[in-house]
């Protein structure tokens, strides 16, 4: 039998993003809920958030963010082979994702599959289409983070529906003859499975927050220095930490304890809100668009959330 | 380690986590009430005194600790150094 022949390393050729129209502001949430601008800022970090229209799905806005990242990469559509959306808020069950965007942005007929890690999903997908790439198995893989959070999570309950957003944000991922994509530290906690849920087709978003919190800060820092050690990759050097947007006091806390001293820390959770897989490639596809993180700096990229599960790499910005 | 150490102990966790003076810490304040410590400095203060006391503060545990006696005395209770 023979094996599949893949490239020597993989990076991001091109990023892309996409936020909803609409604006939430904290004033308008603490209209409807007992809360207010003052406390979501501290305890959150939360400014405004960007809310999908009733009619504007998961697939849109992926559809969006990967039209932009086909752009920057300058990849034509055909050229991809691998489509993989990264979501755990679609609208159904059946059909996934990836199939639905790869037709509507004119791929003909590539791999698709969707990934449900929760916000650790993009993370999840960098390492696969990495995987996939160097062993053969795909030439060119669109990678998307893509949720509608605003429509699973309960809007009477101010502990969770003043922290999300809706947004998507995707990578084309092309073979090089340099790593691009650092070796990944991933994981899982099954036995907090209960600390992030959506429990059912008609229930909403349940978290612990504290729970959630303490343990995002006791080990995500150790994560994140693994991470670089595995790439090889001081923690002083890195140019860019892309953490999770999960909560501006958790980004901080891991980025203290990564002793990343000389870093660019993407904080978009202040006017984004936590997009869970989206976040990471909005933050990043963001930082690139206003010129804060440059073609070729190492950028840690960090990911947690619901399973638990958490994963993160060393990887290079396009 | 004696009650009057632990409390200092707990005292300069809470100054480096939430910036409250030493002063101010007594073992009849309220956390939340009377030094404002909001419920993520307070997984915060925990974590650190796990660390500083060798002792296992649980989730379910955090919410019976009131006051910084509350917490002296857990910590007296459960501290390897007890």
């Amino acid at each position: 039998m023979n094996s599949a022949t893949g490239s020597p390393g993989a990076r991001i050729l091109g990023l892309g993003h996409y936020r909803p129209s609409k604006v939430l502001t904290n004033d308008d949430i603490a209209a409807f809920v007992d809360t207010n601008d003052a406390w979501i800022r501290d305890r959150v970090g939360v400014v405004t958030r960007h809310i999908a229209a009733d009619d504007e799905s998961v697939v849109d806005m992926a559809v969006a963010a990967a039209g932009k990242a086909l752009a920057a990469a300058g990849a034509e559509a055909d050229s991809i082979d691998l489509v993989v959306t990264a979501t755990c808020t679609l609208e159904a069950s059946l059909p996934g994702a990836s199939a639905t965007i790869a037709t509507r942005l004119g791929i003909p007929g590539p791999g698709a599959f969707d990934l449900n890690a929760a916000c650790a999903g993009f993370c999840y997908g960098l390492t696969v289409a990495d995987d996939a790439i160097r062993c053969g198995s795909a030439q060119r893989v669109l990678l998307i983070g893509a949720e509608k959070l605003s429509a699973w999570v309960d809007w009477t309950d101010r502990s969770t529906c003043i922290i999300f957003g809706d947004a998507a944000g995707a990578a084309v991922i092309g073979g090089s003859e340099t790593t691009g994509i650092g070796p990944v530290v991933w994981g899982s906690d099954g036995t907090r499975a209960g600390a992030i849920t959506i429990p059912g087709r008609d229930a909403a978003m349940h978290m612990e927050g504290q729970a959630v919190f303490r343990w995002a800060t006791t080990t995500m820092g150790k994560v994140a220095l693994e991470a670089c050690r595995r790439a090889g990759v001081a923690p002083e050097d890195i140019a860019i930490v892309v953490p999770h947007q999960a909560n501006l006091r958790i980004v901080d806390a891991i980025v203290r304890q990564l002793g990343a001293t000389n870093a660019v820390v993407a904080r978009d959770i202040v006017d984004s809100g936590n997009t869970s897989a989206a976040s990471i490639p909005l933050a990043l596809s963001r930082l690139v668009e206003r010129g804060e993180a440059r073609t070729g700096d190492d950028v840690l990229v960090l990911a947690f959330g619901a399973g638990l599960t958490f994963a993160g790499q060393v990887i290079t910005c396009p | 380690m004696t009650t009057d150490e632990i409390q200092t102990g707990l005292a300069e966790i809470l100054e480096e986590v939430a910036g409250i003076l030493p002063a101010d810490v007594s073992p009849e304040k309220s956390f939340t009430d009377d030094l404002d410590v909001d419920s993520l400095s307070m997984v915060e203060v925990v974590v650190a005194a796990e660390e500083k006391f060798d002792v296992k503060i649980p989730d379910d545990e955090v919410k019976n600790l009131r006051t910084v006696g509350d917490a002296v005395a857990y910590i007296e209770k459960h501290g390897a150094a007890a």
